[in-house]
């Protein structure tokens, strides 16, 4: 291609870093216009890890390598919260600005960083391209970083030849100056353990906190690839029967069943077929990927394995958020160990069958969540959901059939194998089955992943995470993240099934369970949630990029008391908006961003009680 | 847009419902193609039949029976036994809304249709409250995706903007812009293959942007003024209907429009010259013209200066 390029040159060590990160990555299946373009994203990522932003020499070496047009890779580039076109600062700390951090604390750490050093990064016009504060550290704030179980949290990242990110929780004011002055050991806060570790009745958790994730071997003795062997010996169609026996529903948030996606890809005439995993955890109150990936990452592996095996995909992607670090290396070590056993590869264990896989970091994008954006963001296009039908095990990432499941999802794989669909059924309710993992985040003694059977109800799980600290009354609770819904006191006996939920008009949304206390103040809450969505809109369709900037404005005039013809006028033109967004937007980000405000003031009756109504 | 039918078998037709009524409609064709063919009025933005559709305004959403959601009618194919709403309340809801964000942020006054289609569906874009202060230049090529400045309770936000005036051919008034991606389509894949612009940042900052911003001259326009012959609201626009617009002087009632062949090449182009007062201001090809498909070159599109320079004028081009 003939591209005009920039008239700017790389530094050697940019060029270094962007050529290591293009040779690391297989470029197993992709073709004709895929078959560099798809390098785009972990391209930017080496430059900007490098040095901390993508100067305009790394930006034209990485265009020229990869064949990629000017405008195209920035319109990449500048849809990333992660990426910076702008000179800034090798260190930076994002500090957590989401509800779960904002329930325990973090806009005092905020404000803290507001007066000691100056404004976050992103005020700052990138046009000045002058370094932000001080020249060693800016910081930002950020949305849920997937730690709620510790919150507040925070996120660094070190530029450098050896980039150093690690993510924070447990922060305080001395710990946070620790991260922004770069002595990391003393910003780490101790290491809670998983509260149920150890317990006899998990399955997804069995082995957090129990068995070493670093270790092959340990993984194996405790029952590891046993399911993989088990496949191998009833054969592909038996292991997607299994799977629809086991009524198994997706776990990331739309609830669809497991089997029925399986045996669409499987049957798919053209080839290769790909599986994805959906590691892109972003939802406001999620972390029960992190912690299977962090503590479990061979169980990841094998289901991955054992999943393309049932749908004949000869390459797999887990698309990982870039905020999960920890994550990366646990998956990267085992992808490595694996590898070398034999376990991925040619002719897996003697099979016949060969499978192998990679990691893809997310730059920064809830929307990279959405099954069909992360397609187009591992291909190297913008990260902008596509219109559905067609769907994506017909047409998926390189436009080739597509398995995608959540890390969550995948894993209950391992017991259906093992032990048949059937028994798997008989787990949890008809309708709902095997065991569910849950959030617990907010006001409870005791925040952590949780894993029961589905059937138990919301005030089973607060129970199990301690109930609410010093006897206070539950103010409202958010199930599902920032897309679910708010419940109140009255719905502590809704059992937690798909169907239980449904009665309700709730959902399980990705597990989470948020717990506001009555010393919390709602509205905040509800304003952040309108900022998140705001943030995190592509800005593709009308519904979405005007309509959650109208929705925070109406909440924004609302808590200035200045509302545009009393409160009545104000919440029905958010019905009205809410209404647009939900019936028109492309994807479920759209569809879903009015949920959670619709139930507090619905549900809730928040804003009624706000003025008095 | 006459389509040359490659040596295949016809489709075959397909049987749905519109609006409770049976239509038939060939097979691969979208509800839109059927709803037009049974003079049904779908309002369009981001839809030109000469590209692919992108379906991001989602002004043309129809009810179709089953479906969660409203569909876009631009891209949705016809099945047989569709039942297709065309003009319910829903329907007509998310118009109404899709318009009022639309001329809520976006400048439309010179948008076709559009002052009809807000009668038509009773929008208020005022009960947004009044519209913020414009912008400062080059503050929105500039956003940082994930971040944005805390809302204002007394103004709306909006994309107003000053306009990018930088080379002598064609101006770009972002204030204007809807973000329907034609003009990105037509410089792609699609027509021109140059890829000079592409979508920037995200959300309600997201923009058509050049590579960093730069100007015009310094990316890989090559002026075929592709771009402007989509574009559906004015963004981009000739630079000489933009100054008669700007001083007051575009009379389209003193306007003709009369068809010639481009006289530079033997590609044969049909131009349309857009003339007011003896003075050609614009020219374009027709979008059903099938050696064109409403697309030129640079010298098609703005190379028309010497028909009438005339002796007492400096050379403009």
């Amino acid at each position: 291609m003939d591209l005009k390029l920039l008239n700017a040159d790389p530094t050697t060590e940019e060029r270094a870093a962007i050529d290591t990160a293009i040779v690391s990555l297989s470029s197993v299946g992709a073709d004709g216009v895929f078959a560099k373009r798809h390098l785009l994203l972990p391209a930017l990522e080496a430059a900007q890890g490098r040095v901390g932003w993508i100067s305009e020499g790394a930006f034209n070496y990485i265009c020229e390598t990869l064949q990629v047009p000017p405008a195209e890779a920035y319109g990449v580039m500048t849809f990333y919260a992660l990426l910076t076109a702008a000179p800034r600062a090798p260190r930076v700390v994002h500090v957590c600005e989401d509800i779960a951090c904002k329930a325990r604390g973090s806009d005092a750490l905020i404000n803290e960083l507001k007066r000691s050093a100056g404004p976050p990064a992103h005020y700052v016009p990138a046009a000045d391209h002058v370094l932000v504060g001080d020249d060693d550290v800016a910081w930002l704030p950020s949305p849920c970083l997937g730690l709620c179980d510790q919150a507040p949290a925070a996120f660094v990242q070190i530029a450098g030849e050896h980039p150093i990110e690690e993510l924070f929780g447990d922060v305080t004011i001395d710990r946070l100056r620790a991260a922004m002055g770069g002595t990391l050991s003393l910003a780490r806060a101790p290491r809670r353990r998983l509260p149920q570790a150890g317990g006899s009745s998990l399955r997804l958790l069995r082995r957090v906190d129990v068995v070493d994730p670093t270790s092959l071997d340990a993984y194996r003795a405790a029952g590891g690839y046993e399911a993989l062997r088990r496949a191998f010996e009833i054969g592909p169609e038996a292991v997607v029967r299994d799977v629809t026996d086991s009524k198994l529903m997706g776990r990331g948030g739309a609830a669809f069943p497991t089997g029925r996606k399986w045996e669409a890809v499987a049957k798919q005439t053209v080839r290769p077929h790909y599986l994805i995993c959906n590691a892109d955890e972003s939802e406001p109150g999620t972390f029960k990927d992190r912690v299977i990936m962090e503590n479990d990452p061979f169980a990841l592996i094998e289901s991955m394995t054992i999943a393309a095996y049932a749908t004949g995909c000869e390459y797999g992607y887990i698309y990982l958020r870039g905020e999960y670090p920890l994550a990366n290396e646990r998956l990267s070590n085992a992808i490595v160990r694996a590898r070398a056993r034999g376990l991925l590869g040619a002719d897996i264990m003697g099979s016949g069958f060969s499978f192998d896989l990679e990691i893809r970091k997310g730059a920064g994008a809830y929307i990279c969540g959405e099954e069909t954006a992360i397609f187009n963001s591992i291909e190297g296009f913008r990260g902008e959901p596509r219109n559905k039908p067609p769907f994506p095990v017909q047409s998926g990432v390189f436009r080739k059939p597509t398995a995608i499941n959540n890390v969550e999802t995948l894993v209950n794989v391992l017991d259906i194998v093992r032990f048949g669909g059937p028994a798997f059924a008989k787990i949890g309710t008809d309708a709902s089955t095997g065991t569910k993992l849950f959030c617990l985040s907010g006001h409870v003694a005791v925040p952590g992943v949780y894993e029961v059977p589905f059937g138990a109800t919301l005030r089973d799980l607060i129970d199990l995470a301690g109930g609410v600290p010093d006897g206070r009354a539950i103010r409202a609770i958010l199930l599902g993240g920032a897309a679910g819904v708010f419940v109140g006191p009255q719905d502590l006996d809704m059992p937690l099934t798909f169907e239980g939920v449904r009665a309700s008009q709730a959902t399980l949304g990705s597990g989470v369970i948020m717990v506001f206390d009555d010393t919390v103040e709602l509205l905040p809450m509800l304003q952040r949630i309108a900022a998140f969505f705001r943030d995190e809109s592509c800005g593709q369709c009308v519904p979405c990029r005007v309509g959650t900037v109208r929705q925070e404005e109406a909440l924004a005039r609302i808590a200035a008391g200045k509302r545009r013809g009393g409160i009545a006028n104000e919440i029905s033109l958010l019905d009205e908006i809410g209404l647009a967004m939900k019936d028109a937007s492309i994807c479920g980000l759209g569809q879903t961003a009015y949920s959670a405000l619709e139930s507090a003031i619905h549900r809730l009756g928040l804003l009624g009680e706000q003025t008095g109504r | 847009m006459i389509a040359i039918l490659p040596p295949t078998a016809p489709a075959r037709m397909v049987e749905l419902e519109i609006d409770g009524v049976e239509v038939g409609a060939l097979e691969g064709s979208t509800i839109l193609d059927a709803c037009r063919a049974n003079a049904k009025q779908i309002p369009t933005l981001c839809f030109l039949d000469t590209l692919h559709p992108v379906n991001v305004c989602r002004i043309c959403v129809v009810e179709v029976e089953g479906s969660r959601v409203l569909v876009p009618s631009c891209a949705r194919k016809v099945e047989p036994g569709m039942k297709v709403r065309t003009d319910s309340e829903r329907v007509r809801h998310s118009r109404k809304m899709v318009l009022e964000f639309l001329d809520s942020s976006v400048d439309l006054s010179t948008t076709p249709d559009v002052a009809d289609w807000k009668t038509a569906y009773g929008c208020d874009s005022e009960r947004y409250g009044p519209p913020a202060l414009p912008a400062p230049a080059a503050e929105r090529d500039h956003a940082h995706a994930g971040h944005h400045e805390p809302p204002d309770p007394d103004h709306r936000a909006t994309v107003a903007q000053p306009v990018k005036i930088d080379n002598s051919l064609y101006v770009r008034a972002y204030a204007k812009c809807i973000l329907c991606y034609k003009c990105v389509e037509a410089c792609g894949t699609d027509f021109q293959n140059s890829f000079a612009i592409g979508v920037a940042g995200r959300g309600f900052a997201a923009r058509i942007s050049t590579e960093f911003a730069v100007e015009l001259p310094q990316s890989a326009c090559v002026y075929c003024g592709n771009c402007i012959a989509v574009c559906p609201t004015g963004a981009l626009m000739a630079k000489p209907e933009w100054d008669k617009r700007s001083d007051g002087t575009w009379d389209e009632s003193r306007q003709t429009q009369t068809d010639t062949i481009c006289p530079y090449c033997g590609v044969g182009c049909t131009l349309t010259l857009h003339v007011q007062d003896n003075e050609i201001l614009k020219a374009t090809s027709p979008f059903d013209q099938t050696v064109t498909s409403g697309n030129l070159c640079i010298k098609g599109r703005f190379g028309w200066q010497y028909v009438q320079n005339r002796r007492e004028d400096e050379p403009s081009a």
